[in-house]
């Protein structure tokens, strides 16, 4: 509805933190720069973290059980910290996923009513078209 | 050239980098591995950065920026590790190194403190062997514990930081040496009576005093020139007299249930705890205590200063309200004996007061409120002692010259003139015409004066009274 380039909520962004993070590694241990730039990929640049930001989710989940860390010494020659999904990680990512789904069934069914109806009633003001 | 020129970027960033990793570890709740982790992260976004043609400055600018303000970002860890807060308040060790040496010398620390309270607990005991029991009703004990109690914990507070600070060789001779000579100088003073006479009792209070600044030798290691340093000591000494109380509150409630623990199966302990629970616990602490300081000395804000900045308004409003009512009622100061003393304790109060108030204070800030309330309570508390001073010089030649009057009379004098100075550094730097530094510079250079008055009485007023 704004006529800036689109930015998602900041709450939005904390929610989805937790099973973008879960399925990033479900795909394979990584590390934190990683997750981050894997992240850009998915959301097309959109889906902006300050990148700092990332290391409390990470610990978060870590305490909770869901994911687990390792230091290695990566081919730079620095100490890196990786972080493995765990077990319970997995049984997470599977229930925030129906979570999700059936958030975004419930929301999809909404935009397609809405559509609907304003493409029957033909009302002009009802709907303020984005730039 | 080149290549030269790209190693200069190369170092800078490096540096920069280090910099960035200080000021992140200024937060309790960042250890060094999360440190690491996000200077990892740092490292490879300047890479990539770099590898999109960015120079080196730029790439870390951006780098950094993307990071996030470090402060939202030590915001959000403490959020998520608030425990760190509290855990570091023992354990954490020097952070120069990594996590796992910080850890290892922390401990290393703590034993070596440890086995310096235990040492300092043996020795307050070895007298026994000799027949002189630690006792407060014995009067043999009484003069003899009075006298040495400075040998037994003060030594030990010494040893440590010669141990943990780099301090020469020479200048731990020096310290041995003086300990050594003092010890050696009270106990050869020939002290008559069994029971303490005034001038022992004098020594008794003043030793510790002048031993205090060995101590500050060997707190900075050696490098006792700059104020600075000698102000970390002044804040040392006030962190480690609060602790010193806390841990005594905790042995006093120790003791008690002690006693009552025994007494309900009709056992009395009383030999045993004050033969030794007590003395091995009062100079054990000492050490402890020092050690308690040293550990959390980065982690939580100073107790001292937090004190007075609630006293120091509290004593102005009463000092003020005093001289009104003298002022208003028109009665003078009743002139006792031992007035004198009340006097010097109030001066004492105040001077502890400023000198904390200094230690805390941001020496660049400009002068607030809070200042003029500070020159408030150092000028009441002058004018209120000059108006003592005044109605006991007239009468203290009737009285007679006791050592007991000359050491207070000493003593006021000494601390009036450090307040006076410090009034009018005070005002100087409230009507900004010197910088606040001054003051602080008169403070910590006025540690040598009252150190060398309270060796004055220790040492010489029992020669020049004949030991009376």
């Amino acid at each position: 509805m704004h006529a800036l380039p689109m930015s998602i909520n900041k709450d939005l962004v904390a929610a989805s933190s937790t099973p973008l993070v879960l399925a990033i590694l479900a795909e394979g241990d990584s590390y934190g720069y990683a997750i981050l730039k894997r992240v850009r990929e998915l959301s097309g640049g959109e889906l902006q973290w300050t990148d700092g930001m990332l290391y409390p989710v990470l610990h978060r989940l870590e305490r909770s059980g869901l994911i687990e860390s390792r230091w290695e010494n990566a081919e730079s020659g620095r100490r890196r910290k990786y972080y493995r999904i765990t077990k319970a990680g997995r049984e997470q990512l599977n229930d925030e996923r129906r979570q999700w789904r059936t958030v975004d069934q419930a929301l999809e069914k909404i935009w397609t009513a809405m559509a609907e109806s304003a493409s029957s009633s033909g009302s002009p003001t009802t709907l303020p078209q984005g730039a | 050239m080149d290549r030269k020129h790209a190693d200069d970027g190369a170092v800078s960033i490096g540096k920069q980098i280090e910099e960035w990793r200080t000021y992140l570890r200024r937060s309790r709740a960042i250890t060094d591995k999360d440190a690491a982790e996000l200077e990892d992260h740092l490292r490879e976004q300047i890479a990539s950065l770099g590898a999109q043609g960015l120079s080196g400055d730029e790439a870390f600018l951006v780098a950094v920026k993307r990071m996030g303000a470090i402060d939202d970002l030590t915001r959000e860890f403490a959020r998520e590790h608030s425990d760190r807060l509290w855990k570091q308040l023992v354990l954490s060790g020097d952070r120069q190194g990594g996590a796992e040496s910080g850890a290892a010398q922390g401990s290393r620390k703590a034993w070596v403190a440890l086995a310096l309270a235990v040492a300092a607990a043996v020795a307050i005991k070895v007298p026994a062997l000799f027949g002189i029991n630690f006792g407060p009703d014995i009067a043999r004990s009484r003069t003899f514990y009075g006298l040495n109690i400075a040998f037994f914990t003060l030594p030990f507070i010494a040893a440590y930081f010669a141990w943990e600070r780099p301090l020469s060789r020479s200048s731990r001779l020096w310290l041995a040496a003086i300990f050594g000579l003092a010890a050696a100088a009270v106990n050869a003073f020939p002290f008559s009576s069994p029971e303490p006479s005034h001038t022992q009792v004098l020594t008794f209070i003043h030793l510790p005093i002048a031993l205090w600044l060995a101590v500050g030798v060997a707190y900075v290691g050696g490098r006792w020139r700059g104020s600075e340093r000698r102000m970390d000591f002044v804040r040392f000494t006030g962190e480690l007299f609060i602790y010193y109380a806390l841990i005594a509150l905790g042995g006093v409630v120790l003791i008690g249930l002690t006693f009552t623990l025994f007494r309900s199966i009709g056992i009395n302990v009383e030999a045993q705890v004050h033969g030794w629970v007590m003395p091995c616990g009062i100079a054990g602490a000492t050490v402890i205590a020092t050690w308690l300081v040293e550990a959390k000395q980065s982690v939580i804000e100073n107790m001292a200063p937090v004190l007075t900045r609630i006293f120091a308004p509290l004593f102005a409003l009463v000092l003020l309200t005093f001289l009104v009512t003298m002022v208003w009622t028109g009665r003078g100061i009743d002139v006792e004996r031992e007035i004198l003393i009340a006097f010097d304790l109030l001066l004492v109060v105040v001077f502890g007061l400023l000198l904390y108030t200094v230690s805390a204070r941001d020496a660049l800030a400009p002068p607030g409120l809070l200042d003029w309330i500070h020159l408030t309570l150092v000028g009441t508390a002058l004018v209120v002692d000059v108006v003592a001073l005044w109605a006991i010089g007239a009468r203290i030649s009737d009285f007679g010259f006791t050592p007991n009057r000359v050491a207070a009379l000493g003593e006021n004098v000494v601390l009036l003139v450090n307040l006076a100075g410090s009034a009018v550094l005070y005002a100087r730097f409230l009507q900004r015409r010197a910088p606040f530094s001054r003051l602080l510079e008169w403070q910590t250079a006025y540690l040598y004066v009252l150190a060398g008055w309270a060796a004055v009485v220790a040492f010489l007023f029992p020669l020049l009274f004949g030991f009376r």
